[in-house]
């Protein structure tokens, strides 16, 4: 069993992309970066679990962005953020 | 002959299932407990322990965790584990909760349904579930609070919390000032089912 590739306070780039089956990633936070506020456990994979698929475990992580990381002209404060929960498929590395 | 007057004592039966999804949601139930899935008792127990969920059970562990800052470090570490304590189990969904401090203000939405720890808490409110507030609390957090009456100071962060997965969510409102001498009992009377969701953050000090 591996562990969980990101740690607490490391950047990540949440993947861009848009595959043609249900899934859990909000289109606003597509291909924003942001920090793991926290790793959570592993949960079966939703596109798989969509389509009828056998289960596949992978894990999940809490992702903190900064809200005018996401929105152009953000009205609220600068120290404004939003954690999302993303499987670690979905994110890629940000240096 | 009676003089008994039928239209007014007239209630309607039950209606039988007419529309195609409501006899395939009976089917399916029917063939779930047919093939051992899930007996009728477990589903009845099911039924009732939603029944019985509402927001006085996070009022409850809110309680707890002002009174006792060990089970307070608990809830916020791992809050699925932290409140079997009290005896409430949302397995296999992780649970999370959010201190809200003077610093930081925590609100949840879900943007892509209406996620919501339904068993503890019970229903959602309907607001909860529209696409105005889903579609909003996370472009302009502070205008949508604005709208239920909290107004959070410049200096303190917004957090929004979108529960898109496996986790649900429930914010620790802050203590109220004057709460010192309130049984755990009281204290939990503070606690209103907004201020668990983070539309509200100041809580009244007095029942």
């Amino acid at each position: 069993m591996t562990g969980p590739r990101y740690r607490p306070g490391q950047r990540v780039r949440i993947a861009a992309r848009t595959p043609a089956v249900h899934h859990r990633v909000p289109a606003y936070v597509k291909g924003k970066v942001g920090t793991i506020e926290r790793v959570c456990g592993k949960h079966g994979e939703p596109e798989r679990h969509a389509a009828g698929k056998s289960l596949v475990l992978r894990r999940l992580y809490r992702v903190r962005i900064a809200q005018q990381e996401l929105w152009d002209g953000y009205q609220g404060a600068p120290q404004d953020k939003l954690d999302v929960e993303i499987f670690e498929h979905w994110l890629e590395d940000e240096v | 002959m009676s003089e008994h007057d039928h239209s007014r004592t007239f209630q309607a039966d039950h209606p039988e299932p007419t529309s195609e999804a409501a006899l395939t949601g009976l089917a399916l139930r029917e063939l779930l407990i047919e093939q051992g899935v899930y007996t009728a008792d477990e589903e009845q127990a099911m039924i009732a322990a939603m029944q019985g969920a509402s927001p006085e059970n996070g009022a409850r562990i809110v309680a707890r965790a002002w009174e006792d800052d060990s089970f307070k470090e608990r809830l916020l570490a791992n809050g699925a584990e932290a409140i079997k304590e009290l005896g409430f189990d949302l397995s296999p969904l992780e649970f999370t909760v959010l201190e809200n401090t003077e610093r930081v203000h925590n609100v949840i939405v879900c943007t892509l349904c209406s996620c919501y720890p339904r068993t503890l808490l019970g229903m959602s409110p309907a607001w909860y579930k529209s696409a105005n507030y889903r579609a909003r609390v996370v472009r302009e957090p502070r205008a949508v609070l604005a709208e239920f009456g909290v107004t959070v100071l410049p200096d303190v962060e917004v957090r929004v919390h979108d529960s898109t997965a496996e986790l649900r969510y429930m914010v620790l409102p802050q203590r109220p000032a004057v709460s010192d001498r309130l049984s755990e009992p009281e204290l939990a009377a503070l606690v209103t089912r907004d201020s668990l969701i983070g539309t509200q953050r100041e809580l009244a000090s007095a029942i």
